[in-house]
């Protein structure tokens, strides 16, 4: 497992476990929740950096080493999302972008069409592009044709727990992408974690799951495991999954009589 | 389509019948299910449901930290006027009522403005009494256009306006607007909006559909519980917020529970009155409705009841709140507020109480991006 670390925009990762600011009951959790589960990026949204700083402010609770994957959360067009970017930058959150466009505020689901278009002109200002998309293949190829480091398929909607509804899509993803393919939102716990990286994610983002519950610290520790234990798995290529039991060779091997 | 076509729809709908008939079956099958239908959300309402309180109370938790998490989204009111035209017979700012009216000058907005930045706060919402030609849209653009410079989100109570007019507040800087129908029950608004343009029931209650297709990102609804018979408002500020929801996907929509307090409103006296109970089966039944919506719990409330509802469903808090005119900058000479705050706690001491809940109080969640 040592050179199993993961290529992302020019950075080593060597843990899998991407994780997000939003939901916290205080900041403070924060550092804690990441020195628990190694975590290496977190995404944070720039509509709550307040850099006037009367109160608080959250980025000074990520500490140096960790990547700061700035968001676009908020934006309903390509522009606006081009826009945050360049102001995450600006800010010196550095040149790691994911691209959150979203025009229907019940479902949360990403605008692909907008992300697609956010995706082909932040790559070309340099950007590491991490659009968050429904996952769908040829929209996958597109973004990787535009310059996306990586794509960034839901489970399921934003902060539903409700686990790889997307299987088979993702799946398909998974087996075509050239980048790096990172389950984003719907894991509500360790064991889906696990199933997505069994699958071959290359690393999956999780906030509400962890922020939320009682412990984050302990949940942040505990999807650590998952997504390692998953990972694992994949690398040592498990077996295939069988319905029924299976005797050794019933209808050939008496050719070996 | 209007949202008058629903409220038409439940014109002649038997309340007290449909009430009277709920089971306890019925209201354990209505909070079991994933989406609840109209008829589940009455159900919660009933008379019947506050025997599952609890229960609703346990969904309505678990929802709330699904959907916004250990959150709470703070914000502080000002007003910037209350010159009012309007008769409504239970508001401070009756134009009959003879007391001290001020607008404040663009300078005094700035000033406001500062001393509450200085608080921390980054989001405001401005208002006044509906009183065109003494707030007339030019002051109002101006008056955003001032707030914007001082704080990340500015939204508005104002009278209602026309899609154009809430454009121009949009271009403005103005995110998002709250705009309360006071009560859906028709003839109740006519007994107790006396005079002025607010008479006109179906102006204002499109108002919020306006100011979406106007591309404000944010409505706020709500009912002033009391009025008339508050289960029934409650239900039809919870079909109007879904109604909303449904025809703007793109609009955050918020609901407000304004009740009123005992010790308000000089010589009228609601005919009806909401007790903590109901207030929180109201509460909890509109989250397991709208699981999405925003909710916001101003300083009405009292500080004890405002921290143990946190959990609830919750998400916005005003804090530090003056009802009169300006207030922040200087306290001005006495002055009759629109309604009585009961939470006099600083955004501190406000903030204070929201950690020591285990909560996070948030000064700023939104970024103007044009």
């Amino acid at each position: 497992m040592h050179n199993d670390a993961l290529l992302l925009g020019g950075r080593t990762f060597t843990n899998r476990l991407f994780t997000g600011t939003g939901k916290f009951g205080a900041n403070a959790q924060i550092p804690k929740m990441l020195a628990a589960s190694g975590s290496q990026m977190i995404t944070v949204a720039l509509r709550r950096v307040d850099a006037s700083a009367g109160t608080e402010n959250i980025l000074e609770f990520i500490p140096p080493g960790v990547t700061l994957l700035p968001n676009t959360s908020g934006a309903r067009t390509a522009e606006q999302a081009v826009r945050i970017a360049r102001i995450a930058r600006e800010a010196g959150c550095g040149d790691f972008i994911k691209i959150e466009v979203i025009t229907d505020m019940q479902y949360l689901m990403p605008d692909n069409w907008e992300t697609l278009r956010a995706t082909e002109i932040l790559a070309k200002e340099g950007f590491v592009v991490l659009p968050y998309v429904l996952p769908d293949l040829p929209l996958a190829r597109r973004l990787e044709d535009a310059g996306a480091a990586a794509v960034m398929p839901l489970g399921a909607p934003i902060g539903s727990n409700r686990g790889l509804e997307t299987r088979p899509l993702i799946q398909m993803l998974i087996e075509h992408c050239r980048v790096p393919v990172v389950v984003d939102a719907g894991i509500g716990r360790p064991s889906q974690a696990a199933a997505a990286m069994e699958m071959g994610a290359d690393a999956v983002l999780v906030n509400t799951a962890i922020a939320t519950a009682r412990d984050p610290e302990a949940m942040g520790r505990a999807f650590d495991l998952a997504v390692r234990a998953g990972r694992a798995a994949y690398l040592a290529e498990m077996a295939e999954q069988s319905v029924t039991a299976r005797a050794s060779s019933p209808l050939t091997g008496f050719l070996d009589d | 389509m209007s949202f008058f076509t629903i409220v038409e729809q439940y014109q002649d709908f038997d309340f007290t019948g449909f009430f009277d008939r709920v089971t306890d079956a019925e209201v354990a099958r209505s909070l079991s299910r994933e989406k609840l239908s109209a008829m589940d959300f009455l159900t919660l309402l009933s008379p019947r449901a506050a025997g599952h309180l609890e229960q609703m109370a346990q969904r309505a938790h678990r929802l709330t930290l699904q959907h916004f998490g250990r959150t709470v989204q703070m914000f502080m009111p000002l007003y910037i006027s209350n010159y009012c035209t309007n008769g409504c017979a239970y508001c401070g700012f009756n134009h009959k009522n003879p007391i001290l009216r001020r607008t404040l000058t663009l300078a005094e907005i700035e000033a406001e403005a500062r001393a509450m930045a200085a608080t921390g706060m980054r989001h405001v919402l401005f208002l006044t009494g509906e009183a065109p030609r003494v707030t007339p849209m030019a002051y109002l653009v101006e008056a955003a256009r001032c707030l914007k410079r001082y704080f990340a989100s500015v939204a508005i109570e104002l009278y209602p306006l026309s899609v154009d007019e809430y454009r121009q507040l949009a271009e403005a800087g103005v995110d998002s607007m709250t705009l309360f129908q006071e009560t859906y029950d028709q003839e109740v608004y006519r007994r107790v909006h006396l005079a002025g343009r607010k008479r006109d029931y179906h102006w204002r209650l499109d108002a919020p559909e306006r100011a979406a297709r106007a591309g404000l990102r944010g409505v706020n609804l709500g009912a002033l519980l009391g009025l008339a018979e508050p289960r029934r408002d409650l239900f039809h500020t919870g079909l109007h917020a879904r109604y909303l929801e449904r025809t703007f996907l793109d609009t955050e929509v918020a609901i407000s529970l304004p009740r009123f307090n005992e010790a308000e409103c000089g010589d009228f006296r609601p005919d009806y009155t909401v007790n903590d109970k109901t207030f929180v089966q109201f509460m909890t039944a509109l989250r397991i409705f709208l699981p999405r919506a925003g909710m916001t719990v101003s300083t009405r409330e009292s500080a004890e009841f405002r921290d143990r509802i946190l959990p609830l469903g919750a998400t916005r808090y005003s804090a530090a709140s003056s009802t009169g005119v300006g207030g922040y900058a200087h306290k001005p000479a006495e002055q009759t507020p629109q309604f009585e705050i009961t939470d006099t706690r600083s955004v501190e001491e406000v903030a204070a109480a929201i950690t020591a809940h285990g909560y996070q109080p948030v000064y700023k969640d939104w970024d103007a991006i044009a």
